[in-house]
Order: C-alpha cells, then sequence, then structure tokens
C-alpha cells in the first residue's frame, strides 16, 4: 500500500536530520501561527482560492522568497565544504550529500527561483501595463502557480522523506538511470520539474494570449511598453520550449519505471540523446529568464534617465532575433561530445551571433542615458551593476563560444562563473531592480532607499568577491562539482567564501529593508506614480483596485500616460458601471494537490494510486467545465 | 467577462496545439535518432503490416471527417430550441459515430501493441522499439484523451443543448481531433512506410 | 470555407493522397524494391505525406482563414521552424556524433557493436 515507502526513509545522517528538521519545522511553526491568528479563512478566501492576477504574482514572489533561503543555504554549504575539504581534510559533506546539495541548489535557483521571481512580476505589471483587467485565463494562472508550488514542495519533501537526486540539475544518464541511481531522489527530481513545467507551459500559453489579444484598444505592437516585448518573446520561448523538456523527462521516468531503452548503456540506449534532448530544451530556458529582465531594465533606463528609451525599433527587432536565434545554439552545450569541426562550428558561430542582438540592446541603454538627467536610486543602481557584469559574464561566454577554447574550459570553474555572471548579474539583478521599481505599485508604500542601496552594494561586491576567483580557478585547471580539492585552488577558494558571505550580508539587509519599509509603510506612501514613470501601471492607485482600471484606456501612441500627464489628460473616459470580474475557485488548487499526490505516488511505486489520482484530476476539470461561468 | 473571451479560448488553444507539435516533434527526433537500434530484435521492417495500418488511417481519417461535420451541425442549429430537435440529434449522432472510429482505432492500436508485447518484441527489447512505443503510444494517448472528452462535450450538449459554451468546447475539441489525424500522417509515413522500405 | 464542402474535399484528397501513399509502397515491395526506384521513395513518400498535411491544414483546421492579424498562421509558421530545426538538427548532431570515434565495421561485419554479447 505504501510501495517502497518505509521508516528508513526518514532517517537521515546528521547534516540531513538538520535540514529535516528546518523544513518540518518552519512549516509547523507556518501552520501553528495561521491557526494562532485565526487566519485560515482569510488565507483561503483572499489567497488560495484567489484567480486574480495580483494576488497570484504576490504569491509567487513568496514563493520566490522563501526558495532563495533555501538555495541559498545550498550554495553556502557548497562554499564551505570547498574551503574545509582541501587536500587529505573530508569536510563536513560526503560526496554523495554535497553532489544533492549541488543539484538541488541549481533546480532551486532556476525552477523555484528564477521563473517564480519573473511569472511574479510578469503577473502583477502585465496586464497593467496593457491597460487589461486580468489574463487570459485567470482560473488556469491559478492552477499554473499551485503546480509551481507543488513541484517545490516535492523538493522540499525530499529532504524529510528519502533523497534528492546525486545527478547535477539536468541529471544526465546513464547516472540518473536506474542502474546506477536506484533510489528515489532522481524520481523525485523527474517529478517535481514534470508538474512545476506544466504550470510553466500553461503559464506560458496564458501570458501570450494575453498580449496578444487583450491590449487597450489603440495600444498596437509597436506602442506596447518594451518589457511586455520582452516578455512576449520569452512566453514564445517557453511555449515552444517546454515541450522538450517534458519528453525528454518522460523518457528518462519511462527507462526507470518501466525498464526502456532510451537512455541505458545496453540494449540500443543513446545517454548522448538525453543530452542532445535536455539543451535543445536548456538553451531557451535561459532566454526565457534574461529576456524579462532586458525588459525591465529597459523600462527603469528611461524613467530613471528621465529620457524615453532610445531605439525602440531596434529593441523591439532584438527582442525577437533573440527569441528566435536561441533555438539554434543549444550544441554550445556541448561541444565536447565528439561532433565534427563542421557542427561544432555552425553552432560555434550561431553562439556568436546571439550576442549581437544583445549588443544592440546595451548601447540602447547607453544612448538613453547619454544625456539624461541620471536619478540614482535603487533600481539604476540595480541597472548599472548589471550593465557592468553582465556585459563582462557575457564576453567570457563568446570566448567559450568557440569549440577550440571551449575544449579547455568545459565543466570547469570558468563555465560555472560565466553562468552565475549571467544569471546572477543579469536575470537576478533584473528581478531585483523590478522589485524595487514595482513594490510601491504592489503594496502602496515605498521600500527604504538607503538600506535598498546598502543591499545593491553588499551584493555586487559579494558578487565579484564570490565569482572573479572562479574564472581564474577555471582557467587554473578546476573542475567544477569537485567535494574535495588541491590545496593549490584553496587561497581563491577562501576569496569566493568570502563573497559568499557578503551576499549573505546582502540578502540579510535586503530581508531588514522589507521589514523596515514595512514598519514605516504609513510614512512612505507611494501614490499613483512615485517615480514619475511612462507606462500605463503607473495611471492608477497603489495598490490598484481589483479592477484595475475605472475604465479601459484608449491609446494613441507609445508612452501614453507619459504624454498624457504632459498634456494634463486623462486616458479614461466615465468609469464603467458594471465590472464583470472572475470568481475565486478552489479548483486549481485541488487539481494541483492530487497532481502532487500522484508526483509522490510514482515515486515511491505506490501503484494503486496513480490511476485514482488521475480520475480525480479529470472529474475535478470536468465539474469545472460544468460551473457556470461564476463572476461578480 | 469580455465579451470576445470565445476567441481567447481558441487562440489559446491553438497555441496549446503548437506546442504539442514541439513535443511530438521531440517524439520523432528521438525516434528517427533510436530507429536503427534494434540490438538484434525485430526491426521497423519486422512491425510494418500495410493492409493493417491503412485500416487504422481510414479510421482516424473518416473520424476527423465526421467531427468537421459535427461541428457545422452545431453551427446551424439554433439556440432556444426545445430539445431535442433535429441539430442536437445530428450532432451528437455524428459525434456518436466520430467516438466510435476512434475508438476503434485505439482498439486497433491496443491490439497491435498487445500482440508485440506478448510476443516479447515490447518496448522494453531495444531502444528502437521503447521509441516506437512511446511515439504510436503518446499519439494513442491523446486519442483517449480526446475521446473523453467527447464523451463529456456530448454530456454537456445532452444536458444543456447547444449553448454558445457547448459550441466553444465542441469548436475546440474539433481542433484537437483534427490535429490527432495531422500527427498520424506523420507517424503512418515516418513509422510505417518508411518502416517498409527497409531503410 | 467551413462548409460542408471544403470538409469533404479534404476528406477526399486526403483519401486520395493516403491511398496513393500506401498504393506506391505496396507496388515498390511487390516489384522487389524496383518500381519506384528505392532512392525516389523516401521523397514521394515525403512530398504525399506533405501535401496531406497542408491539405488537413487547410481545410479541417483552417489555417490562413481567420481574420487579420492572422496569429494562428503566424505561430504555425514558428512552430513548423522550431520542429524543423529540432528533428533536422538532432538527426544531423547525432549521425555525426561519432565523428570521432574508429571505425569498428571492419572488427564487427554487422555493425552491432556488443563485446559482452546480447544475451546476458
Amino acid at each position: 500500500m505504501f510501495g517502497i515507502l518505509t521508516l528508513d526513509a526518514f532517517i537521515h545522517g546528521p547534516v540531513e536530520t538538520g535540514a529535516q528538521l528546518a523544513v518540518v519545522g518552519g512549516a509547523l511553526a507556518v501552520l501553528l501561527a495561521l491557526t494562532y491568528f485565526k487566519k485560515w479563512g482569510w488565507l483561503w478566501r483572499e489567497w488560495i482560492t484567489s484567480v486574480d492576477h495580483k494576488k497570484i504574482g504576490i504569491m509567487y514572489l513568496v514563493l520566490a522568497g522563501i526558495m532563495l533561503a533555501r538555495g541559498a543555504v545550498d550554495a553556502f554549504m557548497m562554499r564551505a565544504q570547498q574551503v574545509l575539504a582541501v587536500g587529505d581534510q573530508v569536510g563536513y559533506l560526503d560526496p554523495n550529500h554535497y553532489s544533492q546539495v549541488f543539484t538541488a541548489h541549481g533546480i532551486i535557483m532556476i525552477f523555484f527561483v528564477a521563473m517564480p521571481l519573473m511569472f511574479g512580476l510578469l503577473n502583477f505589471i502585465l496586464p497593467l501595463q496593457i491597460g487589461s483587467r486580468d489574463v487570459a485565463y485567470p482560473f488556469l494562472n491559478s492552477m499554473s502557480f499551485w503546480f509551481t508550488v507543488v513541484g517545490a514542495a516535492l523538493i522540499n519533501l525530499s529532504l524529510v522523506v528519502g533523497e534528492f537526486a546525486a545527478t547535477g540539475w539536468l541529471a544526465y544518464p546513464p547516472l540518473s538511470g536506474l542502474e546506477y541511481s536506484p533510489g528515489v531522489g532522481v524520481d523525485y527530481y523527474i517529478w517535481a520539474l514534470q508538474i512545476a513545467g506544466v504550470g510553466t507551459l500553461i503559464s506560458g500559453i496564458n501570458f501570450l494570449v494575453t498580449i496578444i489579444k487583450m491590449r487597450a484598444p489603440g495600444m498596437t505592437l509597436l506602442r506596447m511598453p518594451i518589457f511586455v516585448w520582452t516578455s512576449l518573446g520569452s512566453m514564445i520561448l517557453v511555449i515552444f520550449a517546454f515541450p522538450i523538456l517534458t519528453v525528454t523527462l518522460g523518457l528518462l521516468a519511462l527507462d526507470r519505471i518501466f525498464g526502456m531503452h532510451f537512455f541505458t548503456t545496453d540494449l540500443g540506449g543513446s545517454a548522448m540523446m538525453y543530452i542532445n534532448l535536455i539543451w535543445a530544451w536548456g538553451h531557451p530556458e535561459v532566454y526565457i529568464l534574461i529576456l524579462p529582465a532586458f525588459g525591465i531594465f529597459s523600462e527603469i533606463v528611461a524613467v530613471f534617465s528621465q529620457k524615453r528609451l532610445f531605439g525602440y525599433i531596434s529593441m523591439v527587432v532584438a527582442t525577437m532575433s533573440i527569441a528566435a536565434l536561441s533555438f539554434v545554439v543549444w550544441l554550445h552545450h556541448f561541444f565536447t561530445m565528439g561532433a565534427s569541426a563542421n557542427v561544432n562550428a555552425f553552432f560555434g558561430i550561431m553562439t556568436m551571433a546571439i550576442a549581437i542582438p544583445t549588443g544592440v540592446k546595451v548601447f540602447n541603454w547607453l544612448f538613453t542615458m547619454f544625456r539624461g538627467r541620471i536619478i540614482f536610486a535603487t533600481p539604476m543602481l540595480w541597472f548599472m551593476g548589471f550593465l557592468t557584469t553582465f556585459v563582462l559574464g557575457g564576453m567570457t561566454g563568446v570566448l567559450m563560444a568557440i569549440p577550440g577554447v571551449d575544449f579547455q574550459l568545459h565543466n570547469s570553474l570558468f563555465l560555472v562563473a560565466h553562468f552565475h555572471n549571467m544569471i546572477i548579474g543579469g536575470v537576478l539583478f533584473g528581478f531585483f531592480a523590478g522589485l524595487v521599481y514595482w513594490w510601491p505599485k504592489i503594496f502602496g508604500y515605498k521600500l527604504h532607499e538607503g538600506l535598498g542601496k546598502a543591499a545593491f552594494w553588499s551584493w555586487i561586491i559579494g558578487f565579484l568577491l564570490a565569482f572573479i576567483p572562479l574564472y581564474l580557478l577555471g582557467l587554473m585547471g578546476m573542475t567544477r562539482r569537485l567535494s574535495q580539492v588541491d590545496e593549490v585552488f584553496r587561497p581563491l577558494l577562501i576569496v569566493a567564501a568570502v563573497g559568499a558571505c557578503v551576499i549573505a550580508l546582502g540578502v540579510f539587509l535586503q530581508v531588514l529593508q522589507m521589514v523596515v519599509s514595512y514598519v514605516q509603510r504609513n510614512k512612505n506612501i507611494a501614490g499613483n506614480d512615485p517615480w514619475n514613470g511612462r507606462t500605463l501601471e503607473w495611471a492608477t492607485s497603489s495598490p490598484p483596485p481589483e479592477h484595475n482600471f475605472p475604465s479601459t484606456p484608449r491609446i494613441k501612441e507609445r508612452d501614453a500616460f507619459w504624454f498624457a500627464k504632459e498634456r494634463r489628460e486623462s486616458l479614461f473616459s466615465t468609469p464603467d458601471h458594471h465590472i464583470e470580474m472572475p470568481k475565486n475557485t478552489p479548483t486549481g488548487f485541488f487539481v494541483a494537490m492530487v497532481s502532487g499526490i500522484f508526483g509522490f505516488a510514482v515515486i515511491w511505486h505506490m501503484w494503486w494510486l496513480v490511476p485514482v489520482c488521475f480520475v480525480g484530476i479529470v472529474t475535478l476539470l470536468v465539474v469545472r467545465s460544468f460551473e457556470h461561468e461564476g463572476s461578480h | 467577462m469580455p465579451a470576445h473571451a470565445g476567441e481567447n479560448v481558441t487562440f489559446g488553444f491553438w497555441v496549446y496545439l503548437m506546442s504539442d507539435c514541439v513535443l511530438f516533434a521531440a517524439l520523432f527526433a528521438t525516434y528517427a535518432v533510436l530507429q536503427g537500434a534494434t540490438f538484434g530484435g525485430p526491426t521497423a521492417y519486422d512491425l510494418f503490416d500495410l493492409p493493417f495500418v491503412f485500416v487504422e488511417t481510414m479510421l482516424l481519417l473518416t473520424s476527423s471527417f465526421t467531427m468537421g461535420l459535427a461541428v457545422i451541425a452545431a453551427r446551424e442549429a439554433r439556440v432556444g430550441k426545445t430539445w431535442p430537435s433535429g441539430p442536437e440529434r445530428r450532432l451528437l449522432l455524428l459525434l456518436a459515430v466520430t467516438l466510435f472510429l476512434g475508438l476503434a482505432f485505439l482498439g486497433m492500436e491496443v491490439y497491435e501493441f498487445w500482440h508485440l508485447i506478448a510476443a516479447g518484441e515490447g518496448p522494453t527489447r531495444s531502444a528502437f522499439l521503447s521509441a516506437f512505443f512511446t511515439l504510436v503510444g503518446t499519439h494513442g494517448l491523446h486519442v483517449a484523451l480526446g475521446a473523453i472528452w467527447m464523451c463529456v462535450v456530448g454530456a454537456h450538449i445532452w444536458f444543456n443543448g447547444i449553448t454558445t459554451g457547448a459550441v466553444r468546447k465542441l469548436t475546440i475539441l474539433s481542433l484537437f481531433w483534427h490535429f490527432l489525424d495531422v500527427i498520424w500522417i506523420c507517424i503512418f509515413t515516418f513509422v510505417y512506410l518508411f518502416g517498409g522500405l527497409a531503410l | 470555407m467551413k462548409s460542408f464542402k471544403a470538409y469533404l474535399t479534404g476528406f477526399i484528397f486526403s483519401i486520395v493522397l493516403t491511398v496513393i501513399a500506401f498504393g506506391l509502397l505496396h507496388f515498390h515491395i511487390k516489384s522487389g524494391h524496383v518500381v519506384p526506384p528505392h532512392e525516389l521513395m523516401v521523397p514521394l513518400l515525403i512530398l504525399l505525406a506533405v501535401a496531406q498535411l497542408f491539405i488537413q491544414l487547410v481545410f479541417f483546421l483552417h489555417l490562413g482563414q481567420e481574420e487579420k492579424p492572422r496569429w494562428n498562421s503566424v505561430a504555425f509558421a514558428f512552430a513548423a521552424f522550431v520542429v524543423l530545426v529540432i528533428v533536422g538538427g538532432s538527426l544531423w548532431i547525432m549521425n555525426n556524433i561519432d565523428h570521432g570515434q574508429n571505425d569498428l565495421s571492419g572488427i564487427y561485419p554487422t555493425g552491432e557493436i556488443t563485446p559482452q554479447g546480447q544475451d546476458d
């Protein structure tokens, strides 16, 4: 009845037990607090069953924050291990555990921090920027969010019962196959990602349709804010890349559950096909993350230079070029896998080509700043930090696009430094900038500026301290994912560990900033338009009412809100009398929960439970289809 | 709800179908790469049975046609007539025929799979067979889900008549069903006919 | 175009194209892989498949018949691009991936490399 689940799965070594207690303790603390403050009803009515894009957006941000804590702890554990386990020392983590830590770190940061941060900001801001009342499919929006939560829950559950994958974040076979990973770790990995992945795909469709079909009248494509354009590019990538991930993980699952031979070492399987497929998804994935960040920076540069964004059309062309090109570069992740010079050269050239539109964007931002009247508020600082580090990191990418160079640097710490440079310096700085910039709109009060600046400086100094040494270590020959290192690498690893501590200080300052700002919120009321913005989200109150705008605005030009302000006009005519908004529903939450149980059942081989869950999901959806389209 | 909610649903579903194209593309790519990895087991040529696959193809193709006719019947229905009026009857009949043809297709496919597995030539025999069963099986799973959905739509129409909501649901279902026949064209060509060429 | 005539046209053309495809293969095999010539079979079958794809896309799925802006067609074009890249790219890459390896076909004439034997 419990499949292969036994009490043994709950017993772990000392370090894991600490983690177990943290997860269980944390969950219990939340449940107790909710009960003590009698907030269950509020939570259910206002948040869990909500289909409002603004509420869902906030919940995504909360999820990202919680998972950032866990992913960061994983990072600190790795830095600590590499500083301690030098020469003959073994550190405090055995190799298998260390492998689970770096695997979890990667999965969590990409799927449960970066993606939720992105979808959180997209959810809240996108409908506002196009003058719409909500996204195209509010119910699916809710369901997608809960799918993501279930994925995160499974990852955390693996700390409490069972183990996690020890394969790296992409789980290459044969290591991830049944023979070399017979435990449940890889299965947790597969099903957490499959469930969260379905949520992501549905969200991709949701936002694409929202952008294409729900813009305010008069807002042609070329009058959309650049953030909307980059979100469009990103959603196109989600829709056309995530099915590849679904298939690849699905085939791995078939190998593991049914003994098929897609990626096994015998009976004709090809592990290399896995690598080919997973990166055909993996490369678009990184552009999915960075494009919205580019869009956020485009908004911020214009507002804080008090000048119109330079080169709108070339920005649009660059964005769409990046979206298309990101599908033809994926082999650069496995130059060393054995293809001939022709194949490697083609993908190397395409990889360099894709750097060109990014360069166009950088110049457009610089030209926007030129002769502007720069305001050095926190969002602008994040932008300037991004500009410097991302360009440097991008250049290391172009360097590695040369197959001959990549043969030296593949899977060294140079690579690790490069992609952290892109993801932290690019994606994370972008979402932090967006958070600070849009915080007043979301919550109604501005964040403490001093603490914000302090947090930024900690982050950028910490980032440089933590990752520049890794470039050097890579050039010195240090491989990635080592749980024990040579004496010669120690000094730079110590510098990196110090950098990690400075980043930790940055995170602490961000949390402090949020707490202090909340306490002081009544002194920092934001009003509609605290930054003198250019786009539509600033045309309504902070936070916006449930229906976003009093009536649908009529758009005549780009930056319509800016020009309306200049002319002292309003974009809105008489307020609508009767506004229909979709009703709350628990169905999205329930479908996701049953999917979670389904995932757990497959992982632990509780085969009887699998069809039960399937029937449950179908029933819930069928019942939903019979519900009258409820509104209020 | 916005007035144009209906078009949004249809367009969104079309976008989903495009993502499903990519899903099948990954499965086709896997099949193409692994089709030679038979490891001493049966090859595509051994699986290939021209008359059998031809009948399957005709069943699915005809069901796609009758589904199209069902959509026409739905559009011609006038909302508000008492049930069971002419258009509703015709629509439900066409849906029933479509469902029957689809289930017949599935039956043949299950028969084929069963036969192979019983002969020890199931998906665990070789990478080629894993790829074959998964590609064709995923298509079959989609057909099965479509069949279930057809029953749900039929139930909607039975209980509530041909409302605008029902027409929208039916339109989307028809897109799905036609799409499955489009995928089948690729399957019978690249799996079965190419198999027969003993490449 | 969403009329009975459209669906009937699509249906008839699809039947014809299917019969031709199956028929060609039938004659090809019957004649001992000679008529039509083996090298022509693959292009012919692909052509017939693509033709039927278009017939069904246009007559059943009404591709290209929506009112402007034709977002369905744009989405389809991008999907076609991605499909071709993934299938074509994967075939190119995976057939090339053993470029650096030795040619063992002289040692194992069947082409199946099974140093440990197949019947484990």
